[in-house]
């Protein structure tokens, strides 16, 4: 292949917003469990339980996992871009990166399903 | 203020002779007349006529002597000599992240082709008019803080992720300049300048770290132009 | 030593990457030729940005306004020393090539109604000299960098190529007296380059350097003029410069006449605003050349400020704080980086200062290079054309107005291109032979600086020259100073051609660069000096002690002796004189007149 300084992959703008989007969810969900907490949420672990356990709680976390992975892949992508320049290895760390983040999804919403 | 002895530990580098750069000690007497360090630059090659920079306005117009001053990418000819703490000396050095040729003279060729890859000039297909095309006073406002760019580089050469992707990230000069022509009322290759800049290295290797506003010597804000940028992309995405 | 030199071919070469540079660059260039610019800097630093007023042209947007006053307005400022045609030629373009500017993205300010924002400059009026017309077309008090960018960016559009940081040592002229191009330096390498072409234009700018006290980049030394004198070529008016009233004092950093148009008022130490004795009706806003005159006779009669009582105030406290931002932010920024005062609250300290070069390498209105012959006093030089603050056309004769340089360079630069266009088209497809001694200047220049033994320094020869020139050719000139001015300059130039650089290395050598402008330098610097020497009276900027104001002679001006363009050569240091055009192309001669405001 000629050696060609490439670029106009005509994409960013989504994953730029997405990354906006998903730190704003992040937050929010924060401020959410702060409150929760500071109500008492977590006497102890049978409220607490409960307190995630419910439907609404269920799918705010459900969001959460899917928001921060999204977010990660976006940052982690990034910083292989600014200091891994052989696109073979990129392309590889690209994949295991991808890998990580999904096996950590299924893992927490196999914890998320079992509450 | 009398005369004084400024020291100075400065950046070094003939590829003619030396086989790695090297920082020289170096001092030399000012008076009240030299204001700037670009004075003083001036009287440090009167001494050792082999000291390389660029030069010319000496008024902060051209953007010829950006260099690095105490950490801190500036223009000698606007740089105080006053706003010096006494007793430690001036460390100079060339822009950071591009290719030094000599002393503190960098090569720009790449800050340059980034500059000319958004097409910089007005893209107008109409016949042009007789008389000039209007432009009210307002749109005329939103070229304010863009058009006075003087292509100096220092916060291109400040900004860490043109450091990594100078080949491809567009940098802070490059895209003020883009927005300049995006905000020129009578531009209109805006669609086209917008599909150029979406690209996760052109456009979005900015990561907002503002080292760029901070250094401008003509107190220029390409973060913000960078900002308004992409909230044009978002605008005509959703 | 250097022995080696590559030959590169084009069909047009243009030196200089200024305004003037620019303009013609767009005109060769989009007519599809393969052109040259050569510039020491890239091109947004050539000191056209650093212009702040404005540019002139009757648009007539703010007010009524007619080319036919403003070439009536030339004429009296260039105290009937322009040549009439070609100011003719300038006034009657202006529209247009200010237009085309607009259309290629520059920056104007607007009017409510959309169109370009125009303010009043001294010395351009209406109706024949009535009262001042708004004519200065201008982008806030940053004409100058609006326009040059606008036209490097044009110049990428059409796919200009430039040669950036590259110098021109030395002009390429066979026997027949033809020019076929020029020799170059490449300083990132310090290799040396003919560039072979069928035209050469030169648009280096301004010597405005060869003064202690100037306005003017370090890169303007007046290589152009340099280079055309080695070759043979005569240098134009040289003894003509505008001191600029207001520099800031010290420093040299010019600010703009607009200030003084805005309000501002020049005080002496007592505090007096003095103009209003100079000048009763203008005041502050006389003509150039009599402020700079009223400030010097202050500061010569003991009124100057300051601990050493050498500089006078510009004073516009009085103005309204929001009309100082809007209207002069550059100023006061660089009023307050160069001076240390906030004009919002402190006067500026500011003193006349070197700011334009009137003469320079002779041309006609087609932008064509022109030198007396045996056919005529303005015979054609072939392949080679001058356009900007290098040539003189002669348009600002023996004074120029504000805002008519940045039109010089738009109307000259232009037609210089589109001339050279046309003669590249009539010409064979074959590039004329270069002469057998084609470089032999530049490489004797080049080898005589390497081996040099015991020879003077660099950095302190040109203070020398500055220093000399500044003494004995000011703003006043004393007819015992020129004559002792002569003398000294002449040995200074003894000095220069014995310079030696401790540094000979190759890679971006800056002091063999230096070396080199101060012998351009030299040639402007005593071109001026001999020139001003011999002019036996006053007019537009030089004014002499001897030629006082009488009746025959008002202002000192003496119509019957010295109504005449001055001609230098450097073979001889030999002065010629040729007569002034009092015809223009299509209306009446502008009769002679006392210049008064
Ligand atoms: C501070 C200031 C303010 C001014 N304001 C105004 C104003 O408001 N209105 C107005 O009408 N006029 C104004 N003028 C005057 C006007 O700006 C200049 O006369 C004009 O810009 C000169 O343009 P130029 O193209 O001839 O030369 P320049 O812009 O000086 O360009 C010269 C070019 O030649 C190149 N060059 C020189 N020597 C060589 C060489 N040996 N080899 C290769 N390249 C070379 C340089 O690199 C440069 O690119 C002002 C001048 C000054 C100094
Ligand atoms: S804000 Fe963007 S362009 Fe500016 S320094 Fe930071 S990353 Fe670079
Ligand atoms: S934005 Fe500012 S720092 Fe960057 S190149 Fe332009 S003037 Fe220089
Ligand atoms: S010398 Fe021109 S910006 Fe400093």
């Amino acid at each position: 292949m000629v050696r060609r300084n490439v670029v106009g992959a005509h994409y960013g703008l989504v994953d730029w917003l997405a990354q906006r989007v998903t730190a704003v969810l992040m937050a929010a969900y924060a401020m959410v469990v702060a409150v929760a907490l500071l109500q008492g949420a977590a006497a102890d672990f049978v409220t607490w339980r409960s307190f995630m356990a419910s439907g609404l709680m269920r799918f705010f976390s459900f969001v959460l996992v899917l928001a921060l992975a999204w977010h990660a892949w976006v940052g982690v992508r990034d910083i292989w871009m600014d200091y891994v320049k052989p696109v073979s290895l990129r392309l590889a760390l690209h994949v295991l990166t991808l890998f990580a983040l999904i096996g950590s999804v299924g893992w927490a919403l196999g914890i998320l399903w079992r509450l | 203020m009398a005369s004084r002895t400024l020291h100075f530990k400065i950046y070094r580098y003939d590829p003619d002779k030396d086989r790695k750069p090297y920082m020289q000690d170096i001092s030399v007497e000012v008076d009240e007349n030299d204001r700037k360090l670009l004075d003083a630059l001036v009287k440090l090659k009167a001494k050792d006529d082999s000291l390389a920079f660029r030069r010319s306005c000496r008024e902060g117009v051209c953007g010829s002597d950006a260099i690095n001053i105490n950490g801190k990418n500036g223009l000698a000819c606007l740089t105080d000599l006053s706003s010096f703490p006494e007793g430690k000396p001036i460390v100079l050095r060339p822009l950071p992240g591009l290719p030094v040729i000599r002393d503190l003279i960098v090569d720009m060729t790449q800050f340059f082709k980034q500059y000319h890859s958004i097409k910089p000039y007005l893209i107008n297909h109409d016949p042009p008019p007789e008389r000039e095309r209007l432009q009210s006073p307002k749109d005329r406002e939103e070229l304010d803080g863009l058009y006075e760019c003087i292509l100096c580089a220092c916060c291109s050469t400040s900004c860490p992720s043109f450091w990594w992707n100078p080949d491809k990230f567009v940098g802070p000069a490059g895209l003020l300049a883009a927005y300049r022509f995006i905000a020129d009322t009578r531009d209109q290759a805006t669609n086209e300048r917008l599909d150029d800049l979406e690209d996760p290295y052109r456009l979005f290797r900015c990561h907002t770290i503002m080292n760029c506003v901070d250094v401008c010597p003509k107190g220029l804000n390409p973060t913000r132009a960078i900002g308004k940028i992409k909230a044009l992309m978002v605008a005509r995405a959703i | 030593m250097f022995r080696t030199v590559t030959i590169r071919k084009f069909d047009a070469v243009i030196v200089g990457a200024g305004g003037a540079g620019l303009r013609a660059a767009i005109a060769l260039s989009e007519a599809g030729f393969k052109t040259a610019v050569l510039s020491k800097v890239f091109p947004t630093r050539s000191h056209t940005v650093a212009a702040q007023g404005g540019v002139a042209a009757s648009l007539g947007n703010a007010e009524e306004d007619h080319w036919h006053w403003h070439m009536y307005d030339t004429v009296k400022g260039s105290d009937w020393l322009g040549d009439q045609d070609a100011i003719e030629f300038m006034c009657r373009k202006a529209n247009e090539v200010v237009i085309e500017l607009e259309h290629w993205g520059m920056p104007f300010d607007r009017l409510d109604n959309g169109r370009i924002y125009q303010r009043p400059f001294g010395g351009h009026m209406a109706n024949f000299g009535e009262k001042p017309v708004r004519r200065s077309c201008a982008a806030a008090d940053r004409t100058g960098h609006a326009m040059l960018h606008a036209m490097y960016q044009r110049n990428v559009r059409a796919h200009t190529q430039f040669f950036v940081e590259w110098m021109a040592l030395d002009l390429i002229r066979d026997e027949e007296g033809e020019v076929l191009g020029v020799t170059a330096l490449e300083m990132e390498t310090g290799d040396i380059y003919a560039f072979h072409a069928k035209a050469t234009i030169f648009a280096t700018g301004g010597a405005g350097r060869i003064f202690a006290s100037s306005t003017n980049a370090f890169i303007n030394t007046g290589d152009g003029l340099g280079m055309a004198a080695r070759a043979g070529i005569p240098l134009e008016d040289m003894e003509f410069w505008q001191f600029h009233p207001t520099g800031v004092a010290g420093a040299g950093v010019l600010i703009t006449e607009g200030v003084r148009g805005e309000g501002g008022i020049l005080r002496n130490s007592l505090g007096e605003r003095f103009m209003e004795r100079y000048a009763p009706n203008a005041k502050d806003l006389a003509s150039r050349d009599v402020v700079a005159r009223a400030m010097v006779t202050e500061i010569n009669e003991g009124r100057g400020c300051g601990p050493h009582k050498d500089y006078v105030l510009l004073d516009i406290t009085h103005l309204p704080p929001e009309t100082i931002m809007k209207r002069l932010p550059g100023i006061r920024e660089i009023a307050i980086q160069f001076a240390g005062v906030d004009p919002i609250k402190e006067p500026i300290p500011v003193v006349p200062t070197c700011h334009y070069q009137m003469g320079g390498i002779p041309t006609n209105y087609l932008g064509q290079v022109v030198v007396p012959g045996k056919r005529s006093q303005n015979e054609v030089v072939p392949g080679f054309y001058a356009a900007g603050e290098c040539a003189c056309a002669s348009v600002h004769g023996a004074n120029r107005l504000g805002t008519n340089s940045l039109l010089d360079l738009l109307v000259f630069g232009k037609s210089a291109g589109e001339t050279a266009v046309e003669e590249l088209k009539k010409m064979p497809k074959a590039h004329k032979d270069l002469p057998k001694d084609a470089f032999e200047r530049t490489l004797a220049r080049l080898n005589r600086l390497e081996t040099q033994k015991d020879g003077a320094n660099v950095h302190e020869t040109r203070l020398l020259m500055q220093r000399t020139m500044q003494k004995h050719c000011g703003v006043f000139r004393f007819a015992h100073l020129l004559k002792e001015g002569v003398d000294k300059i002449l040995e200074v130039q003894k000095r220069v051609e014995q310079t030696e650089i401790r540094d000979k290395s190759k890679v971006f050598n800056t002091a063999r660069i230096e070396a080199l402008e101060l012998e351009n330098m030299i040639e402007a610097a005593v071109a001026t000096m001999v020139s001003a020497e011999a002019r036996k009276e006053s007019r537009g900027a030089h004014v002499r002690d001897d030629c006082p104001d009488t009746p025959e002679c008002p202002n000192g001006r003496d119509d019957v002796n010295w109504l005449k363009h001055t001609l230098w050569y450097k073979e001889g240091n030999r002065l010629d004189y040729k007569s002034v055009n009092l015809r223009p192309l299509t209306v009446e001669t502008i009769p002679l007149k006392k210049r008064a405001y």
